[in-house]
């Protein structure tokens, strides 16, 4: 097939066989790799900015202007964690739910809502930065984001607003979940909501392993729910609860700008800052340390049982843990505010140090768990899920110690607010840890979604793998050593003042923008511009499910009925 | 073992965590081999409940071995009751430094107290060395009290080597912080200098 008829048409790709739940599935992933791109480019001028003023730095004059700098870096996580992470996630989970639970998606048409609320929410806080270089960080911390006489109030607004349709777009996507699960159809006809409640908590697996200590029989030998599914309803919870600190947060800043807007100017200090960042912090560590870790372990183990084709390794000690793991992410945030001395000691150390040191428990099961299982089922076939799901453990393997070891009141001192735990630990979770997980999964789902579309090249996957692997632990080593070395993580450095460590990360991160060209290149080669553009066209096929041969029966109550 | 300064932590922790890197990775790429390989059989076993105790034994004993081995750790936690050498107050207010001595020089071995108050953002307050690495840090926030006093920001740090250090925000202010062309205006050079070691001075 020569160039030109590939571009159009693709390998195989036929968007008028899609289904409406692969659509939007796809739909959302198109935005999530889009957004990846700007995010890799963001990063990218970044990366450049402080590897100094050079004949040989192409990066323009502007870019090292602190305004533009700070803005860049204030939506720099917003693109990638809303804008791409969350809608791939989501997206994910949009369809792994229907298909696990083999029950229909709730709505799609409330899928759609989410992945547009979603793009439109990150590109009015990305223009809000463009345009009006509104700079407050993600981390908003008080009173900087109502601070009007750095930023112009209309920035200001425009961001919030446009965090707040992510969060509403999130909200969406919780419901849409809940709702799934909780139908009572199909293989759920005939289970109680407190069935399905204790399955999704992770309660049966516990329950089982104290029976099984007792000697007595099982509590359930069929749980209610898959065990990848318990993990997507345990971190949803984490989900909710973040989306309304971010959506509470954003109506008090929207507040104090209207009204400075209006000529009334509100006392900034009737806020405490150090309250206002328990506050956010316990939130936003949601994020972090609640749903990634657990979306992540849940998809683990979701991959290791669909590669091996073998049960889990320890399942109800996986589900236990899942329930663990709740206690665990609402009581850490307290490790990000391990520098600020007015946060009361004891937090410190049972918060910010014993309960977030629980993380290595947590994870670390999950990590043993999936490799006893991949290692049970040996001789395995090198797959790219394969090669992927194993990149992403290594990726944990390296980021959940990093935190653990600043999330320390001694290293803390030192490594607080560095590149240290941007680069060592945050940059590593989430590229090498998380996307890896994510591509790993994307391959695994690839055939299901696009009904067994053949993929341009397998050479091209390869080396996408090895740049994205190789970039994703260079930067974030190069990033961590300049860490160690004093540099911060919100400091703006022209004169390349941490080099030769910037260089070596700036060329680490290049290989991270190849990588990502060479995946969309693949993609849109095995889809086409045809096939691209026809997955944003409505479906003919209007089912909302994958993988039902069934006419699925309704619960006898239609008060629970879908 | 004690860390006498925080050049010396630093130093420590590249080393074994790079130590460990290489490890975990390395772990992992003879699985991946092994993982394809029919005839593969485990090197050794590692009981799960022995896994599980060397987690908890590495998450509580990292905290444990820093306690005991850093020595602004326990300072901190017990600070109310320290009588400092020597004490430093100032201010900051629209990304400038209020009351701030034009040097401080400390003797060996003293332990200081900085309290920083901030009128308006969040701050941060940090010492560096002359190769830019960091002696310490923290956060400052504002706020008052009900009589309007502002809070105080106050850590204790104890200067065992000779050096001269910078200052600087550690925590992001807004871009005001910085000159158009990207010069950090809340840079003070020099400002302390510890004297009177008499083995070496900071790194």
């Amino acid at each position: 097939m020569s160039f030109t008829k590939n571009l159009i048409e693709g390998t195989n790709f036929d968007h008028t066989s899609l289904n409406a739940l692969q659509k939007v599935t796809l739909r959302a992933v198109v935005m999530a790799f889009l957004f990846y791109g700007l995010v890799a480019i963001e990063g990218m001028i970044m990366r450049m900015v402080e590897v100094g003023h050079s004949p040989l730095n192409p990066v323009p004059e502007q870019f090292f202007h602190p305004e533009h700098f700070f803005s860049i870096m204030t939506v720099h996580p917003i693109v990638g964690i809303f804008g791409s992470t969350y809608q791939l996630v989501f997206a994910a989970f949009m369809f792994l739910v229907p298909y696990l639970t083999k029950k229909p998606l709730y709505s799609i048409k409330l899928a759609n809502f989410v992945w547009l609320m979603i793009t439109i929410g990150t590109a009015l806080a990305w223009i809000a930065a463009f345009v009006w270089s509104y700079a407050p960080l993600y981390t908003l911390y008080w009173p900087l984001p109502a601070d009007t006489h750095q930023f112009k109030v209309i920035g200001g607004i425009v961001f919030i607003v446009g965090v707040a349709l992510i969060m509403v777009g999130t909200l969406g996507f919780i419901y849409n979940i809940y709702a799934t699960i909780f139908a009572r159809v199909g293989i759920h006809k005939n289970k109680t909501t407190k069935e399905l409640l204790i399955s999704g908590f992770g309660v049966d697996g516990m329950l089982n392993l104290i029976n099984k200590l007792r000697g007595k029989q099982p509590y359930t030998k069929e749980p209610a729910l898959a065990l990848p599914v318990v993990a997507i309803f345990r971190g949803t919870v984490d989900t909710f609860l973040d989306a309304l600190v971010i959506l509470g947060a954003g109506i008090l800043v929207l507040v104090y700008l209207i009204f400075d807007a209006s000529g009334h100017a509100l006392d900034v200090s009737a806020v405490d800052a150090l309250l206002y960042k328990n506050f956010f912090w316990w939130g936003l560590d949601l994020v972090a340390d609640g749903l990634v870790l657990i979306y992540v372990a849940g998809s683990w183990y979701l991959l290791a049982t669909l590669i091996t084709g073998q049960k889990l390794f320890m399942e109800n000690v996986a589900r236990a843990a899942l329930m663990l793991e709740l206690l665990v992410s609402w009581m850490v945030w307290s490790h990000h505010l391990l520098g600020d001395q007015g946060q009361p000691e004891m937090m410190k150390l049972i918060s910010g140090e014993m309960v977030t040191a629980f993380e290595l428990l947590t994870q670390g099961l999950a990590l043993f768990i999936t490799l006893v299982t991949l290692w049970k089922a040996r001789p395995l076939k090198m797959t790219m899920e394969l090669k992927y799901l194993l990149g992403g453990l290594v990726g944990f393997g390296l980021a959940v110690p990093a935190a653990i070891i600043q999330a320390d009141m001694g290293m803390n001192r030192v490594l607080h607010n560095t590149q240290w735990i941007i680069g060592a630990h945050v940059h590593i979770a989430l590229i090498v840890g998380l996307y890896m997980t994510l591509y790993s999964a994307l391959y695994v789902l690839w055939p299901l979604v696009t009904n067994n579309t053949k993929l341009y090249s397998s050479k091209l996957s390869n080396a996408h793998f090895w740049l994205h692997l190789i970039g994703g632990i260079g930067m974030g080593a190069f990033m961590g050593m300049a860490g160690l070395d004093g540099m911060l993580r919100r400091h703006l450095y022209v004169d390349g003042q941490f080099n030769p460590d910037m260089v070596f990360a700036a060329l680490f991160g290049t290989m991270l923008l190849v990588a990502w060209a060479i995946f969309l290149y693949n993609i849109i080669m095995s889809v086409g511009i045809k096939g691209l553009i026809g997955i944003f066209l409505p479906a003919k096929d209007k089912t909302a499910s994958y993988g039902i041969e069934e006419e699925l029966e309704p619960a006898d109550d239609p008060a629970f009925a879908n | 073992m004690t860390f006498s300064n925080s050049a010396e932590l630093l130093s420590f922790h590249w080393v074994a965590y790079s130590i460990y890197a290489a490890m975990i990775i390395s772990v992992v790429a003879w699985f991946g081999y092994n993982l394809t390989r029919k005839e593969a059989k485990s090197v050794f076993r590692i009981p799960f409940y022995w896994y599980m105790a060397f987690l908890v034994a590495g998450g509580v004993g990292h905290h444990i071995f820093t306690y005991n081995t850093i020595p602004w750790v326990s300072q901190d936690i017990d600070r109310d009751n320290i009588t400092p050498d020597a004490k430093y107050e100032f201010e900051i207010a629209n990304h400038k430094w209020i009351n701030l001595p034009k040097k401080i020089v400390i003797q060996c071995n003293q332990t200081i107290e900085f309290d920083v108050h901030s009128r308006d953002l969040v701050y941060g307050f940090g010492l560096f060395r002359q190769d830019g690495s960091l002696v310490m840090q923290m956060q400052v926030n504002p706020g008052t009290d009900v009589n309007g006093i502002l809070d105080s920001n106050a850590i204790l740090w104890t200067f065992h080597h000779n050096g001269l250090f910078d200052l600087t925000s550690t925590e992001y202010s807004g871009p005001a912080e910085y000159s158009e062309d990207g010069k950090d205006l809340m840079l003070v050079k020099n400002l302390v200098e510890v004297v009177g070691c008499e083995n070496g001075g900071a790194k």
